[in-house]
């Protein structure tokens, strides 16, 4: 049901259009941060206004819209903003990966492979990478400008000094079409190869630091290393516990005051869709179990 | 004498219309070279084609200084439209113009003239709006570049007839640049400032 006292998709025409030619420039200049003029939503800055409010631009009533929370859909970030659009739009939702048109995320690229008629809306919390390197916005601009990146290489450098490797594990600064780094937002960085080359065309939003950035698909994505220390993505090394899928990023959960712990996908509809095909993992739950008591490796 | 009664209508549903015709137009800048539709249909005044009225009711407001060439110019039909319904300034100088709408692609300026950005705001530059003969039939060209899995080809008849060879100037330019949107009655294709366009077998 649409409530009557807001626009289809809350926000109004005016802004729609300031968010939507910020829209296509970001597309035409991929990796630039394009300055806009985000608005007030109706839920706290770090909650995803700024991927609302690119999503809310582009949404129709054909879309089938799904929100995914550091890849679980059914967290509470991700059923607020999955509400609030089928209440102010009406459209259609899923958790469902493939039968999403629009799947806005809050750090998570999801598992399945994204396809051409798909777009992936990212939350950003800090879209500038050079932010934490350089305070001053003046000079982050003219360092963008001159793609002076210097600076970035100076601190994965530093991890490799201190560490003995590149110790940034999410947020892992990216090139973009061999010009602007970009910040992928705060992705862990087992997901940044899913940004090469995509299908799916990629917007970021970031509301509080009013900035909205994309990737078009079929872009060269590529993370920052060394020649002698290559980008490496990182996951545990284990199972996903109720899937057993091995190739998924994983969360790691506490399970007792003992040190117990279980490690399970972080992409939510991925290992459900696994367990529904008949996947298991150590830990599943009892009808998995029985069902495995016939078989071989129970 | 014309009254603001004779003047063509807008969107039907504004709303759900600007959606759509968004849709296609960011499907078009995400692809370049695929040829995009325009569904909704708005009333439009002569000289201007119902694809290019579709875009200037769903991006043009009071914020886009808009440039018109001589052709539109001078219909005043397409004047009042516009600022009727969308409100945006009509500017002389184009290179302050958010958008420049062109009829009659022989009299596109230099493209130097247009806002190209600078290094530090590459997207303050102004996007050209082309109105061409066809996007299905004509010449062949070859894409590359981001949006393109590989290449992507294009048939269509466009005035100025060298109008690829001009936007060469993207490449020195980047990221500063020009990006255009050609619009063939209800057809949209997008070449934004990172397409590189080769005629076809050369």
């Amino acid at each position: 049901m649409n409530a009557p006292a807001y626009n289809f998709a809350y926000l109004d025409e005016q802004t729609k259009r300031m968010i939507r030619r910020a829209i296509l420039k970001a597309i035409a200049i991929p990796g630039y941060q394009v300055p806009f003029a985000s608005r007030e939503m109706p839920m706290p800055y770090g909650w995803g206004t700024g991927g609302v409010q690119v999503t809310a631009a582009i949404l129709g009533p054909d879309d089938v819209l799904k929100v995914i929370d550091q890849g679980s859909d059914d967290t509470t970030n991700a059923i607020s903003i999955r509400k609030f659009f089928a209440k102010t739009a009406g459209v259609a939702t899923t958790t469902a990966t493939e039968d999403a048109t629009v799947i806005q995320t809050r750090h998570r690229i999801p598992e399945t492979a994204l396809s051409e008629n798909q777009v992936l809306v990212y939350q950003v919390p800090i879209p500038e990478p050079l932010r934490f390197l350089e305070p001053r916005e003046t000079e982050t601009r003219r360092m963008h400008a001159l793609a002076e990146y210097g600076l970035m290489h100076v601190k994965l450098y530093e991890d490799i000094a201190r560490f003995g490797h590149i110790a940034t594990a999410y947020a892992y600064p990216v090139k973009v079409n061999a010009r602007y780094v970009m910040d992928p937002s705060p992705t862990p960085k087992f997901d940044n190869p899913k940004m090469d080359n995509c299908p799916a065309l990629q917007l970021f939003g970031a509301g509080r630091e009013k900035r909205i950035y994309a990737i078009p698909p079929y872009t060269k994505v590529v993370s920052l290393d060394f020649e002698d220390h290559p980008f490496e993505p990182y996951r545990f090394n284990a199972p996903c516990a109720l899937c057993g899928a091995e190739n998924s990023y994983l969360d790691e959960i506490v399970t007792d005051d003992k040190g117990g712990r279980m490690f399970v996908c972080s992409d939510t509809d991925y290992c459900e869709g696994r367990q529904a095909a008949g996947h298991h993992g150590s830990l599943s739950a009892a009808p998995y179990k029985e069902k495995a008591q016939g078989g071989s490796n129970g | 004498m014309t009254t603001i009664a004779e003047l063509p209508p807008g969107f039907v549903d504004k709303v759900l219309s600007a959606q759509s015709t968004f849709r296609s137009v960011m499907d078009a800048m995400a692809r370049p070279g695929s040829v995009q539709r325009i569904v909704p249909m708005a009333g439009t005044p002569a000289a201007m084609m119902r694809g290019t009225a579709a875009i200037a009711l769903t991006l043009f407001d009071h914020d886009t200084p808009i440039w018109l060439d001589a052709q539109l110019t001078e219909s005043s039909d397409v004047v009042k439209w516009l600022k009727f319904h969308t409100g945006a300034p009509v500017v002389q100088d184009c290179s302050i113009a958010s958008f420049a709408l062109i009829s009659d692609g022989a009299t596109l300026p230099a493209l130097k003239r247009f806002a190209l950005g600078s290094n530090e705001y590459p997207d303050r530059s102004t996007t050209l709006i082309v109105q061409v003969d066809s996007l299905a039939a004509g010449r062949g060209f070859e894409l590359r570049g981001p949006g393109i899995d590989g290449v992507a080809t294009l048939q269509a008849a466009i005035r100025p007839a060298d109008l690829f060879e001009r936007l060469r100037v993207n490449e020195a330019l980047f990221p500063r640049g020009i990006d255009v949107v050609l619009v063939a009655d209800d057809a949209v294709v997008a070449i934004p400032r990172t397409a590189r366009v080769a005629n076809k077998g050369s």
